[in-house]
């Protein structure tokens, strides 16, 4: 009966413990590990270098214990040993295989699949993007598991933040699937360093080859850009329908090139074909979480504003001073645009 | 793929969500359960629009023989397949659930419901949209790809049939632009927003639509598990931006942001 007492006052006392933890996570926000998680992070990269993205979901991975890595590719061992510097990795597990050179999902999940059963992962996680988008719910079938999109904060093993409804609400989910996938917003993330780390490096025994045989590349084409990429940029000038013209964002790049930025638009700007589709911030866009986001000639739909709205400084330039979107901004300019920005762009 | 497994219709199947409408500011309940869906307009999914759009396409240019709108939701998701069927589908699917569809039916559960439809129909593609406005997963369209271990296109901006129709050529948005690939039939496609424009229903399509049939199935009769993978245990409101200032003129502006944000040089 003693025995069984102080069986019970150690689980008490271990409950009561965890409820403190839970409680007191933002005092220690680092370290929530717990004994069996260990996380398998995919790597995003284009078979020759290692995306930043990547290194923002090793630190949300981190928070909850081990953490590997796998990069599924085509002759990627470049990108392997970049993930292996990676701070705080253990293992890095290469998939390699022809029909992974273009991350066509049929594919590409196979990979994926082969890596998490190989070890019985707990946790699964890959930066949100279209990319992994793209492949992740075909894990998710595999693993008869609900993938868990765009989060934001980790609070424990089985337990998350995400946004819903544009970002206009913040759900807490507590999953319970065995095998937990999520999908990282990397803007809620710090980059962690991608030096110092010595993972060791294993091969992926693949069955027979990852072609699926359903689906093929045929061509791709990627903006050339100079400038930082969108989502990892601290400056961001973004352009709307008041631009008036795809020419006329020629105003905004000089002016992103000043400030060392990128350039962003509204769907506005690209449903009026002023600007690709990647550029889009947004819902349904990207999300970008700058030190400074200058919206020119944006309205402020609520769309847009969940793709930008934890930026830490917002400049908005719009003639219109009803627009929504000065509720949302720091420090707000109404005037003409195209008096404005040429002004700004001579003066920084 | 064998010519004895094309055939001379193509039937396409596609998919509309019934969620708050996109320019409503949602609210957080009081309780924080969820958001509130009570008197608040509800819409066909912007992007499910953009899916009936190319699927109606694909009829008017005689590639596709009958289009079938399929909904998972409450009674009144009734109204968005009538509105689907006035933008020009033939015949509407209802699978019936009282379920909230922003949390308690996940895509998992959706994406099997969809696969029992599309076992039942035996369309030869499927198009949704890329993600609902509600949930913002984007998980529906793959999921249920591979469940039927067809191949996807999603974020499609262009669909192009091969000829014979053995085959579609997908354009589709990718992170840093675009790519092509190409997709063996039966294929499933999700629309991105350059996919199409919309059209809007006329009031004899309306009319007409009225006339149009809508089985009904109950979604719990489909032997489908709908727990949801993950519990929403509490919403929140995400916190609110300190208020801003106006200022005058570039110079202004140019001396907070060096000097009070400390953002610029």
């Amino acid at each position: 009966e003693a025995s069984l007492d102080t069986f019970l006052e150690i689980t008490m006392s271990l409950g009561l413990l965890r409820s403190v933890g839970s409680v007191a996570r933002r005092s220690f926000p680092r370290n929530l590990t717990h004994a069996n998680a260990s996380t398998l992070v995919i790597a995003e990269h284009d078979n020759s270098t290692l995306s930043p993205s990547t290194l923002s979901v090793v630190t949300a991975a981190s928070k909850l214990g081990e953490v590997d890595i796998l990069v599924a590719g085509f002759n990627c061992e470049a990108v392997s040993s970049q993930a292996a510097a990676v701070a705080g990795v253990g293992n890095i597990i290469t998939g390699n295989d022809a029909g992974l050179e273009t991350g066509l999902a049929e594919n590409f999940s196979r990979a994926v699949v082969a890596a998490a059963k190989s070890k019985g992962y707990s946790h699964v996680m890959a930066p949100s993007s279209n990319f992994t988008k793209n492949y992740l719910p075909r894990v998710a079938i595999e693993l008869d598991s609900a993938p868990m999109t765009d989060v934001i904060e980790i609070l424990g093993e089985d337990t998350f933040v995400r946004p819903m409804y544009a970002g206009n609400s913040l759900a807490t989910i507590k999953s319970q699937d065995s095998v937990k996938l999520l999908s990282i917003r990397t803007t809620a993330f710090d980059k962690c360093a991608d030096s110092g780390g010595s993972a060791e490096m294993e091969d992926l025994v693949l069955e027979g080859t990852c072609d699926a045989g359903l689906s093929a590349f045929k061509s791709a084409s990627a903006s050339e850009s100079e400038r930082p990429d969108l989502t990892a940029a601290s400056v961001v000038v973004s352009g709307g329908r008041g631009m008036k013209s795809g020419e006329n964002f020629g105003m905004l790049e000089e002016l992103a090139d000043k400030l060392g930025g990128a350039v962003g638009a509204s769907r506005a700007a690209v449903d009026a074909g002023y600007v690709p589709n990647e550029l889009q911030v947004g819902q349904t866009g990207k999300v970008v979480a700058p030190d400074l986001y200058i919206a020119v000639g944006i309205s402020g739909a609520i769309q847009h504003l969940s793709g930008m709205k934890d930026s830490k400084t917002i400049v908005a330039i719009n003639k219109d001073a009803e627009a929504p979107i000065f509720q949302v901004a720091d420090y707000g300019l109404v005037q003409d645009l195209f008096n404005a920005v040429p002004e700004i762009s001579s003066k920084v | 793929l064998e010519s004895s497994n094309l055939r001379a219709i193509m039937r396409v199947l596609v998919g509309v969500k019934r969620v708050i409408d996109y320019a409503v500011k949602v609210r957080v309940a009081g309780d924080k359960s969820g958001v509130e869906l009570s008197n608040v307009k509800m819409s066909m999914n912007p992007f499910c629009e953009i899916a009936v759009e190319e699927a109606i396409r694909l009829k008017e240019k005689k590639i596709a023989t009958e289009v079938i709108a399929v909904s998972v939701g409450p009674k009144q998701a009734q109204e968005q397949i009538r509105t689907a069927l006035a933008m020009g589908c033939d015949r509407g699917v209802h699978v019936t659930t009282d379920l909230r569809l922003d949390q308690e039916l996940q895509p998992l559960a959706v994406a099997k419901l969809l696969k029992e439809v599309v076992l039942n129909e035996e369309p030869d593609m499927v198009i949704l949209g890329k993600q609902s406005i509600d949930g913002d997963c984007a998980q529906t369209g793959p999921m249920l790809a591979a469940l039927l271990n067809w191949p996807q296109g999603t974020f499609a901006s262009k669909v192009t049939m091969s000829d014979d129709l053995s085959s579609v050529e997908v354009e589709r948005e990718t992170d840093n632009g675009t790519e092509v690939i190409d997709l063996k039939m039966p294929a499933l496609i999700t629309a991105d927003l350059r996919l199409n424009e919309p059209r809007y229903a006329t009031l004899p399509n309306i009319m007409k639509a009225k006339k149009k049939k809508i089985q009904s199935i109950d979604a719990a009769s489909m032997g489908v598990n709908l727990e949801p993978g993950y519990q929403v245990t509490g919403v929140n409101e995400p916190a609110a931006r300190a208020a801003g200032i106006k200022v005058e003129t570039v110079d202004d502006l140019l001396d907070k942001l060096r000097n009070e944000a400390s953002c610029i040089p």
